[in-house]
This record gives structure tokens, C-alpha cells and sequence, in this order.
């Protein structure tokens, strides 16, 4: 596969390591969540057949972490997103 | 035997003589030929035996699609099983065998298979093998793999190179034929980046077999002026032996160049193949087509072929296969064979033609509505059946005979995404569906595309329009003869066995049986007779196959559907996917600033990830890697010993975050640290397990160094880059590796800070740097260094660190100058006994499924604050009070010995799972205590300090009973780190 | 300065140069290397604080030589600084006061082991090493990319002129695969 990298542009998907769906991000806080909603933020996917955010580390790269919107029927890659633009955005902070 | 089926013309070059050898006897050829069309110019038909049944079989092919002349070339380690004859370029020297037959080709006792056809139907295996079970494996499989398979492995260790590359161009086109050659015609004067690849050695595709013209050149002289003009062009790049294996996604294609396969052996370090991975904007599938047989009553005989095959052994490689020959064809492409082969002298005596009406060949004996039923000769053709429309039969001697059923487009790389092909009724074969690989046309043949003149436009206009090209050369004129064809699959008559998949020794009686089974989906008919499988991946069978099940089950071919094919095109030798990947190859080493001196010692050194660590360091007299590694230990507890720890992995943090951040990603607290300091970490997963630990040190207001355990310093860098860039985004953190950067060693023992003094140039005494200290100093001198007070053997140690280039001089200078304290380097194996003696986890317990709790360290996980792993860590089941907690132990005995993996049984209970207490995670002889000494994991082991119990392993038979220890076996209250 | 000798990457007293054909490989040693990061939101400071010591900080994939400072982009808002060894040995005590609080700067020289490649044409090696569109690509493309599984930076300078930059303990091994490979094509 070729993930377009926003900042260096096309590049072989063996130069990234795959974590996986990009709720990942969306990590609770430790000081007011509790059990039940750190577990699903770390177990629950909805493994969709179609359209996946998911999150890869260009570690043969810049190191940058991004979130690519690929198609998981069709390996069709439709966005590819800094990991950090995707968070800040989504109102994480310090 | 001289070549005497050799007839005039073809592009073999008849001034060079080349020799050979097929199963010992020598032969001759010319430089162009191929094994097959080399031994068929020596009279030789029989090249191979079937699969299953053992039957006599020869080629039927010219190239790649062939199923029967598989065999063995060259011997020793070079020896390649299971090649295409047809493929396999000749040259001087080459060894070939065939395969699959004892004792010779031509008597093949395992024949008997032929005899007993009966039990070998279809479905044969899966029915009659079922009883008694434990004889499946010693039994039935080893009689059965002995008589049914391919050609034998070598034993023997490749001694050739396989090479890998990357290659990138705007288009890629497979296959370089009239269709492959006009788009790159096309594209190439664009001045786009153009790579064409073809499988064969001669760029030309069927020009080179057939006798048209393009233009007012013959074909073959056409191709060859063409292929001259593109390798002018410098962005073109033509790669004849080069099979694409394969599309995958975006656009990267497989291909293997076999850039020494036609030679004796490679040139003096060049590889024997090289698998390219390509990235191509665009790609072109010029395929072409592959001839398809009918299936007919004894139809695998040596000498008969496909018409198209028969043809091209007399054009290209001046080769009659036979002295009387027959066609039997279903279509009009199979006249032309019998044209060809006359107009080349050879006596056509008859054209069986299974259609009717029409124009009868002027000057041959044409049959219409006429069809072959049967065959007779016993190591190969010698008559053939007909029978004729009024229902007559007639034997006719022939020697050879070409058979035409049409010709199936070479979809294959079309359908690598699982794009179906759709079946085109004009053409009675299937043509590319929709939705193949974005970025892949298809064009000439391998879309339908038949004539020539279809191909150049088609490669053309495929051009055209992949690079959105505004201008085009010109097309040549070429014959634009349409598709005739009236489909026949499988001949009617008799109960003789009519071959459908050669390879597989597949009959229409097999695809009847899967019928009658009910196995009627495509999909099931290919497993359960294996139609379709193995080297050829069915491409002369498919689809005669699954027409005969059409027809059976009473439903079209479209309904019936075919099956799809995946990579590779063609098989891949397991050397071109290795690459240089083997033996010492496999991975790259990393070596460690003290490697050069250990070597010079004689050190043994163990693999740890990449890196080469020393093992140990024995001296002379040591016999034993127990004397050198204890010896290693009482020198380091007694004196000073030095121990590389480079390896560990090293991580820069700065920024205004730093504290705030290492206080998230690790269970306990780092911005309190002062700077000057270091501290023990403990980083957890999220799901509340311990991923890794290490020292980290506060350099500076803003800085930070951490370490890591060897194995994971690179996926706990990518953990903290995941930690700074997707969870906490607007921290000031920056991170980089610096773990090669510095030549870093450990140094302890009593006598280690007075060792270090003559290095160090700054007072580290215990009150200028105390324990747990770490700052920048200079050594010898003025270099820059790092000093870190922290032990992981008990003892007063430190760990200092120089630029690594100065690493090696570093560990002599240590050495030398502490001379008077007998300073020794120790390796992994003593660094393991001292941790184990001080109860210190590494990999045996850090082992991906333990907890801070189950290590001893469960207080270390602050609840003050957020930390990756907290909440989880919290889980009731990670909390129990009866969870497995780090114990040491040592045997009741101090003689008895102790294994890691052991598990922990009370006394008098039986040793089964329900009554496991847990398991021994590292064993050690300690020097110190005399005996074995081990941690483990014990259910509420904090508890059972103390008691006694039993160290049980059923596989070394061992059960031994022991003590339960605190995980501090050595100096428990720490007094000697203090030192 | 002080009285440790240096051993380069390849365990020698001396760097190595190799030739095969008409490639020389020249190992490096004459480079110091630190990595300079922007503290966050401190880019422009960063930047500012480069130009007027003559540090270059190029744009992405990209190269940029200078004298004595030469840049190039390791990831956003980071880079690794070259300079001579001979004056710069404690280049990023240079960096740190040239830079001020608005970088974070981290002595790299002994991580990396250099090898500088030279032939009229390296496409024919490279294109056997790794996937950089090497003939496409510009003179000063910079990029990271991995070599017999060794992740490596590449530097290119002309058509017959590259740096690679492979992780120091690996230096034989990154060494070797450049040389078979060199065996391979000429």
C-alpha cells in the first residue's frame, strides 16, 4: 500500500507500523474515569467492513503518527491526517 | 539422434551449438531454444510423468501455461525441481532431469497407478484414508506423497545469491507482444518512464511464433526493430526474464527478473534472481492469450499439443514435432496452425474440425464436423480416432497432433483483487471484469482484443489513456481476423479417461464425480479434484473445467462462474523471496563499543535482538562457561568488574513538559526529581501490565535521559511518540534516540568508585555524587561524560558513558588504570546471576502478562496522579490477594537442581493444572549462596515466605522440593549499593 | 584533549574507503551531528535564532550545505546539523548557546555512522538498497528510509553523490549491503 504522508507525500506502507482504529486518541482521563470507560476506550472496536480511521507510525520515516482513512474492503486510502492535528482538534491538550 | 525433427528457419542461432543432457543422454541445441523445443528437435516427446497416475506425458505448450514437461534442472545444490521445459532457456552444460519416475521415464513402475485409475478418482483420498486414524499419518501419507507429486529438494544449501530492488516508473507494462510493444511505443516517445517486462528472453510475444506481417515486415523482424528503437530511449526501461508475479495495492507490482537462470551459474557475485517490487502510476496488462485444449479420450499423449504450440515450435524455433501431423480445432485460429506447418513442408494429413460448413481447406484433408475420440501409442502418439460427422470412426497415423479450443484471455493479474472475470460469448472465453486493480488496463489478447491489429490499437489506446497522452504514432497495418469459434469442451463418446487439468490428472470423469457429489460450485469443483491447482494454476484447464460442469449441471457458463486467480502469475523460487535475508544475512548485527577488545579476548557473545553482547570472557584453563561466568560474579562482588550496557536503549526528553510528561507515560512520579538525579521508572501498558523499565535521569531543569530494557527501546519510543503526538498534543516534550550514541558501561563493585576516580576527573566521592546521582561529567582528561550512580548488581556501581568512538579506548583506559584492583568484564550471563541474586525483574518476568502488583512493585503505581496504565492496573482481577506475587527460591538441598519453567506444586499434590501454584520465570547458580537459586511467580507468594513446596517439571524430570524465598537472595538490606 | 583514541564505526583507527567498480565508499568521520527540535510554539524563534548563526534548517526531505553549519529535515519542527568535526566536536554545547531555550538540541555524532558514495551513476546501487525514487528525486533530497532492514538516512548530492547515514553499531552491516550490492550491479 501507498499512504500518502501529508507532509512527504506518497510512501510505501512498509515504512509505518499499524496500530489500529484511531479512538485510540481519545483516551479518557485517569483522574475522573474509571474501569468500565477505560475499557472500552481500550477494547471496544467497531471493526467496521467499509471506511476505518486507524492509526500508523511512520517509524522508517519522520516519526510522525497519523490517522488514515482507509477502506478496509478495498484498501482504499481517502484521507491521511497528522495524528496531532486529529487530536488537537478533537480538544486534546496537555 | 542429431536434431532430426529440426526444420528450416527460427530464431535460433544455428551458428553456436550447445549441449546437454535429459536424464543422462546427451543432446545438442542452439542458442534461442528452449529445453522443450531443444529436446523435441531431438526426436524427444516424453518429458515427464503425471502427477498421480504416472502417465507418459510431453509437452503441450510453448510457454509458461504448460502442465506436463516439468522437470528438474542442473544437480547439487543448484538443483531446481518442478521447471517448465518450455521455459527453461538452454544452454551449454545444462543438466536436466525428469521427475516423478523409478526406476527411468520410460519404464515407470509406480504405472501400476494407471491401472488402479479407479481408486484414484477424484474425492479417492478423502473417503478411502479415513480408517483408522493414526494410520493417516504413518501409513497412508508417506505411500501416498511417494507415488503422487512433483519433482524432489534439493538437500543441499542454495549457493546462490538472490537479490531484492525497487523500481518506479508512470507505467508499467506486462508483456511484450504487439499490444505491450505499441504501448510502449506509445508511451515512451511521450518521454514518460516506461518499464516493460516480459517473461521470455526474446521481447515479441506471438510475433515470434507466428508468419503474418506487420506493416511489410514479418512479425518477429517487426518486434526486433521495435524492441531496438525502445532501448534507445533512455526512460525506458525493457526487462526481458522478467515475470510479473503480481498487482498489489496502489499501484506496487511484484515482478522476478531471473538475471542468471540461462547461465551455468551467476557471474562472480551476481545474483541468480532479483525481486523487484515496482511502483507504477499506471500499469498495462498486455498478457496475451493462452490456448486451451479439448478434452478428449486419451488425450495426454506425448505429441499432442496445442495447435498454437505446435505452431510456434515450427516458427520460432524451427522444429517439426511431428512428421505426420493432425489439427483438431473448434476454431479458426487452429487452421492457421495447418496452414503454417504446411507451408513449412510438413505433412498435414488431416484437419479434424469440429465445425461444420464453411470453406474447406484448399490442399489438406479438412474434416468438418468431425472430432477426435481416441488415441493410441504408448510412450506417445501414434494414431489418432476420428470421428466424422456421418458417424464413422477412423484411425489415422499421426505423430503429432495439434489441438485448438480456443484461446482464454491471461486475465489473471487482472483479477489479483478479486476482480471476477465476465465471460464473453463471441470469444467463447472469460475477458477482464470490472473493477480490477485501480490504475490497470488491460488490452490486446488479455482483454479479447484477438487480432493483431486489435492488439497495437488496443496497447495504443491503452497508453493513451493511462498517461492522458495528447499525441500518438501512427498504427501499422496487421491482419484483423475475427474470433471464429464454436465452443466444444469436452468430446462425447466413450468411457475412456479425457484429460481437463494434465497436471493435476484431472478427467471430465472426475468433474462428473464432483457433479454427482453435488460439489458443483466452481469453487468446490477445484478442491475437491484439485482442478486448477498447483505449479500452473490451472491456466489450461480452468475453464474447460468449469464448462464441462456448466454443461452437466444444465447451466450457462456465466451462472457457473469461474474461480479467480491470486500471486504468483507464475512460481517463485523461495531464494528470490528470501532475498539476502539467510544464514548470517538474515538481519543485520549490531555491535557494541566494546566488541573489538572482547573479541580480542575470546569472548563468547550471545544474541540479544540484533546485538552482539558479550556472553561471558574466559580465561585460559576455563573449560566451562559456569567457571568463567561464577568466577565473573566473585570478582565483581569481591572487586570491581566492568559490563557493556550500550544496548539499553536510551531516550532525550526535553522540554518544559518533560517532568509532566514522564510522570504520564510512567507509574510513578518524575517531575519531583531533582536535577542531579535518577530514578527508577516503571512504565505500564494501558491495559495495566508492565511494558518496560529502566533508570531515568534528570539532566537539566528541562531534560531528561530515560533508558529502556534492550529488547524495547525502540517500541517504547514509538510509545512515547504516540503518548506526545495523539494524546497530549500541547505538551512541550521533544524526544530522539541517542542509544548508539554513547558508549555507555557499567562499573560496581566495592571497589568501583576508586576505579572511577582514576578516570573521572571531578570528585565522586559518596558525598560529592551519591547514590542515585547522575550528571555530565569529563574523563581522562576533558571528555565529555555521563555518570549515573545506580547498580542493577547490588553492588556500589555506576554507569558512565563517553562518546562511543571513545568507548573502546574508554574500557582499556578503565582496565589499565585500575589495574591494582583486578578489574575484570563481565557479561550477560554473570549480569543475569547478580540481578537474580537482588531479586531485579528482566525478561523472564517482564514477560507481557505481569503486573507492578505481581512483581513486588505494586506500590510504585501512584494513584495521584494520570498515568498510562493506572486506572486499568486497577482491574479486580490484577488486584487479588492471591495473585501470583515474585518469589525467590532455592532448594531444600543445596545439590538439587532448578529449571525456569518449572511450576510450584504444595507438597503430596499430584502435578496437575488445577493444582499449579505457578512458575519459576529465571534460574540462576548463585556462586554466593552455593546452590540454584530461581525466581517465579507464586499464587499469594508474598505469603508463603518461608514455607516449603515443590519445583515440579514433568518434561525434565524434575521435582525437587524447595524454600520460598524474599526475591532479595543477596545483601537484602542494600548495604553494599550504599557503599 | 583527552587521552582516549577513537575507533571509527567500523572498529578502525582510520575511516575506511571501498571501491568496486566505479563506486568508492567513504566512511566519515569528520562529521559532528546534533538534532535540533523546536520547542513547542517556538519555531519562528528557532528559525530566527538559525539565521543569524548560520545554521540552515531546510523544509521537509530536503538538504541544505552551508559552511561551517549544513541542515537537513528529520521530522517537523526537527532537524540534524552537520559540522566539522575537527572544530565542532562539541557541537551541541555550539548549538544550545546559539539557540537559546527555543531548541532543544541533542549531540547525535556517534549515533550514526556516515558513508559517503560516489559514482557516475548511483541510481543502479540504490535502486537495489531502498525505495527512493533516486532518479526522480532532486539534488539536496533528504529523506529517511531503510536499507537491509536498517533505517537509514539518505542524502542525495548529484547524480553520482550521496551520504547515508545508518545507525552507528550497524556500520559493518550497512556497509556490507552497500558493497554486495555494488557487486551485484557492476
Amino acid at each position: 500500500m501507498i499512504i500518502h504522508h501529508p507532509i512527504l507525500g506518497p510512501r510505501d506502507a512498509q515504512e509505518f507500523v499499524y496500530l489500529g482504529d484511531a479512538s485510540l486518541i481519545d483516551r479518557p482521563d485517569g483522574m475522573t474515569a474509571g474501569v468500565e470507560e477505560f475499557h472500552d476506550y481500550l477494547y471496544q472496536r467497531t471493526n467496521p467492513a467499509g471506511e476505518h480511521q486507524e492509526l500508523w507510525y511512520h517509524e522508517q520515516g519522520d516519526r510522525s503518527w497519523l490517522v488514515v482513512t482507509r477502506n478496509t474492503v478495498t484498501h482504499e486510502i481517502t484521507k491521511v491526517e497528522l495524528a496531532r492535528d486529529v487530536a488537537r482538534a478533537r480538544g486534546r491538550t496537555k | 539422434m542429431s536434431q532430426s525433427n529440426r526444420i528450416t528457419g527460427g530464431q535460433i542461432d544455428r551458428t553456436k551449438t550447445l549441449r546437454f543432457t535429459f536424464d543422462g543422454i546427451p543432446y545438442q541445441g542452439h542458442p534461442g531454444d528452449t529445453l522443450a523445443s531443444a529436446l523435441l528437435a531431438n526426436g524427444v516427446r516424453l518429458m515427464g510423468r503425471s502427477f498421480k497416475y504416472h502417465r507418459p506425458r510431453g509437452p503441450i505448450s510453448s510457454g509458461s501455461e504448460e502442465p506436463n514437461a516439468i522437470v528438474e534442472l542442473r544437480t547439487g545444490g543448484r538443483q531446481e525441481p518442478n521447471t517448465r521445459a518450455t521455459v527453461a532457456e538452454l544452454f551449454d552444460g545444462l543438466t536436466a532431469n525428469s521427475q516423478n519416475r523409478w526406476p527411468s521415464l520410460r519404464f515407470d513402475a509406480m504405472g501400476i497407478n494407471d491401472k488402479l485409475s479407479t481408486f484414484f478418482a477424484a474425492g479417492f483420498y478423502y473417503k478411502t484414508f479415513m480408517w483408522p486414524k493414526s494410520f493417516w499419518e504413518k501409513l497412508y501419507e508417506p505411500i501416498i506423497r511417494r507415488a503422487a507429486g512433483l519433482g524432489s529438494v534439493t538437500r543441499e544449501e542454495d549457493p546462490d545469491d538472490y537479490d531484492k530492488g525497487f523500481l518506479h516508473c508512470d507505467l508499467l507494462i506486462i508483456g511484450a507482444g504487439p499490444t505491450g510493444l505499441m504501448a510502449a511505443l506509445t508511451a515512451g516517445r511521450a518521454g514518460k518512464r516506461v518499464i516493460l517486462a516480459d517473461e521470455d528472453f526474446r521481447m515479441g510475444g506471438r510475433l515470434n511464433a507466428e508468419t503474418y506481417a506487420i506493416g511489410n515486415t514479418p512479425g518477429a523482424d517487426w518486434a526486433a526493430a521495435m524492441v531496438a528503437e525502445l532501448a534507445t530511449m533512455p526512460n525506458l526501461r525493457l526487462m526481458t526474464r522478467t515475470t510479473v508475479i503480481g498487482a498489489f495495492d496502489h499501484g506496487i507490482y511484484g515482478a522476478v527478473e531471473r538475471v542468471s537462470d540461462h547461465l551455468p551459474t551467476p557471474a562472480k557475485g551476481k545474483p541468480r534472481q532479483v525481486l523487484w517490487r515496482i511502483y507504477a502510476g499506471k500499469a498495462i496488462l498486455a498478457g496475451g492469450a493462452t490456448e486451451r485444449p479439448i478434452a478428449f479420450e486419451n488425450n495426454d499423449r506425448p505429441g499432442i499439443m496445442m495447435a498454437g504450440a505446435l505452431r510456434a515450435y515450427a516458427n520460432r524455433w524451427g522444429v517439426a514435432v511431428g512428421q505426420r501431423v493432425a489439427v483438431f480445432t473448434n476454431n479458426d485460429d487452429g487452421i492457421r496452425t495447418a496452414l503454417d506447418l504446411k507451408a513449412k513442408g510438413v505433412d498435414v494429413v488431416a484437419v479434424i474440425d469440429s465445425r461444420q460448413g464453411g470453406d474447406l481447406l484448399p490442399g489438406v484433408r479438412h474434416l468438418q464436423g468431425a472430432e477426435v475420440i481416441d488415441t493410441s501409442g504408448k510412450l506417445g502418439l501414434s494414431s489418432i480416432t476420428v470421428r466424422q460427422t456421418n458417424g464413422r470412426s477412423e484411425t489415422i497415423a499421426v505423430d503429432a497432433l495439434g489441438v485448438s479450443g480456443g484461446w482464454n484471455p491471461n486475465v489473471n493479474i487482472h483479477s489479483h483483487h478479486r476482480s471476477r472475470p465476465v465471460y464473453d460469448a463471441s470469444i467463447a472465453a472469460f475477458v477482464p471484469g470490472p473493477e480490477g486493480p485501480p490504475g490497470l488496463l488491460v488490452a490486446g489478447a488479455a482483454a479479447g482484443h484477438m487480432s493483431t491489429h486489435a492488439a497495437l490499437k488496443t496497447g495504443r489506446d491503452a497508453a493513451i489513456a493511462a498517461l492522458d497522452l495528447g499525441s500518438a504514432p501512427d498504427l501499422p497495418q496487421a491482419e484483423d481476423a475475427p474470433v471464429r469459434v464454436s465452443p466444444l469442451w469436452y468430446v462425447h463418446h466413450g468411457k475412456g479417461r479425457a484429460w481437463v487439468d494434465q497436471q493435476n490428472d484431472v478427467t471430465v470423469k472426475d468433474v462428473k464425480l464432483a457433479k454427482q457429489e453435488n460439489f458443483t460450485s466452481v469453487e468446490h469443483l477445484k478442491r475437491y479434484t484439485t482442478l486448477g491447482m498447483a505449479t500452473d494454476q490451472g491456466k489450461t484447464s480452468n475453464v474447460i473445467g468449469l464448462a464441462i460442469m456448466a454443461e452437466l449441471t444444465g447451466r450457462s457458463i456465466p451462472e457457473t462462474g469461474t474461480t479467480i486467480y491470486r500471486p504468483p502469475y507464475t512460481p517463485v523460487a523461495m531464494g528470490a523471496l528470501a532475498g539476502r535475508s539467510r544464514g548470517k544475512e538474515f538481519k543485520p548485527f549490531r555491535l557494541t563499543p566494546s566488541h573489538h577488545w572482547a573479541k580480542e579476548q575470546g569472548a563468547i557473545f550471545v544474541e540479544v535482538g540484533n546485538w552482539l553482547r558479550t556472553q561471558w570472557v574466559p580465561k585460559a584453563g576455563e573449560t566451562e562457561w559456569r567457571q568463567s561466568v561464577d568466577r565473573e560474579v566473585l570478582a565483581t562482588r569481591k572487586s570491581v568488574g566492568i559490563c557493556d550496557v550500550t544496548t539499553l536503549g536510551k531516550i532525550d526528553i526535553q522540554g518544559t513538559d518533560a517532568g509532566a510528561f514522564l510522570d504520564k507515560v510512567y507509574a510513578n512520579t518524575f517531575s519531583t526529581l531533582a536535577v542531579g538525579k535518577c530514578r527508577y521508572g516503571l512504565m505500564l501498558r494501558e491495559d495495566g501490565i508492565v511494558f518496560d523499565d529502566g533508570t531515568t535521569a534528570r539532566m537539566g531543569e528541562n531534560e531528561y535521559v530515560m533508558t529502556t530494557t534492550t529488547a524495547n527501546a525502540v517500541t517504547v519510543f514509538r510509545h512515547l511518540e504516540f503518548c506526545r503526538q495523539c494524546l497530549w498534543p500541547e505538551m512541550d516534550v521533544q524526544l530522539i534516540s541517542t542509544t548508539e550514541a554513547w558508549a555507555q558501561f557499567s562499573v560496581a563493585g566495592p571497589n568501583a568508585r576508586k576505579l572511577l576516580q582514576k578516570i573521572v576527573d571531578q570528585d565522586i566521592s559518596d558525598a560529592a555524587f551519591p547514590y542515585m546521582g547522575a550528571g555530565n561529567i569529563t574523563v581522562c582528561g576533558g571528555l565529555r561524560a555521563r555518570l549515573f550512580r545506580i547498580s542493577f548488581s547490588g553492588e556500589l556501581a555506576y554507569e558512565i558513558a563517553v562518546p562511543t568512538r571513545y568507548g573502546d579506548s574508554l574500557l582499556r583506559e578503565m582496565l589499565a588504570r585500575g589495574a591494582e584492583f583486578d578489574p575484570i568484564v563481565y557479561g550477560t550471563e554473570a549480569l543475569g546471576v547478580m540481578r537474580i541474586e537482588k531479586g531485579h525483574v528482566a525478561g523472564g518476568e517482564l514477560n507481557g502478562q505481569s503486573t507492578a502488583l505481581n512483581m513486588g512493585l505494586g506500590k510504585m503505581v501512584s494513584k495521584k496522579k494520570d498515568s498510562i496504565g493506572m486506572v486499568l492496573s486497577q482491574r479486580e482481577g490484577m488486584v487479588q490477594d492471591n495473585g501470583y506475587r515474585l518469589v525467590g527460591v532455592k532448594p531444600v538441598n543445596p545439590q538439587a537442581k532448578l529449571t525456569a519453567g518449572s511450576h510450584f506444586l504444595e507438597k503430596g499434590a499430584a502435578p496437575v493444572a488445577a493444582n499449579d501454584g505457578g512458575w519459576l520465570t529465571s534460574k540462576v547458580y548463585s556462586p554466593h549462596l552455593g546452590c540454584d537459586i530461581a525466581l517465579g511467580y507464586l499464587k499469594g507468594g508474598d505469603k508463603k515466605i518461608g514455607q516449603r513446596m515443590r519445583i515440579v517439571n514433568l518434561l525434565a524430570g524434575l521435582d525437587t522440593e524447595v524454600e520460598i524465598i524474599s526475591p532479595q537472595m543477596f545483601d537484602p538490606e542494600g548495604e553494599r549499593l550504599r557503599g | 584533549m583527552a587521552s582516549l583514541m577513537a575507533l571509527t564505526a567500523l572498529g578502525r583507527r582510520e575511516p575506511t574507503t571501498v571501491t568496486h567498480g566505479p563506486l568508492t565508499i567513504t566512511e566519515r568521520t569528520d562529521i559532528a551531528l546534533a538534532s535540533v527540535a523546536a520547542r513547542k510554539g517556538r519555531v519562528a524563534d528557532v528559525v530566527a535564532a538559525a539565521q543569524s548563526a548560520g545554521v540552515p534548517l531546510p523544509g521537509p526531505v530536503t538538504y541544505q550545505a552551508g559552511a561551517p553549519y549544513s541542515g537537513f529535515w528529520v521530522a517537523p519542527e526537527m532537524w540534524f546539523v552537520e559540522a566539522p568535526f575537527a572544530t565542532h566536536e562539541l557541537i551541541a554545547d555550539l548549538l544550545k548557546s546559539a539557540l537559546g531555550d527555543a531548541a532543544s538540541v541533542t549531540e547525535q555524532t556517534d549515533a550514526w555512522v556516515a558513508f559517503d558514495l560516489a559514482a557516475d551513476d548511483l541510481a543502479p546501487v540504490l535502486e537495489r538498497l531502498c525505495n527512493v525514487d533516486v532518479r526522480a528525486v532532486p539534488d539536496g533530497h533528504a529523506t529517511r528510509t531503510v536499507m537491509e532492514h536498517l533505517g537509514v538516512y539518505l542524502i542525495k548530492q548529484g547524480r553520482g553523490a550521496a551520504r547515508v547515514y545508518g545507525p552507528r553499531s550497524s556500520a559493518q552491516s550497512l556497509l556490507h549491503a552497500i558493497e554486495t550490492a555494488a557487486h551485484s550491479v557492476w
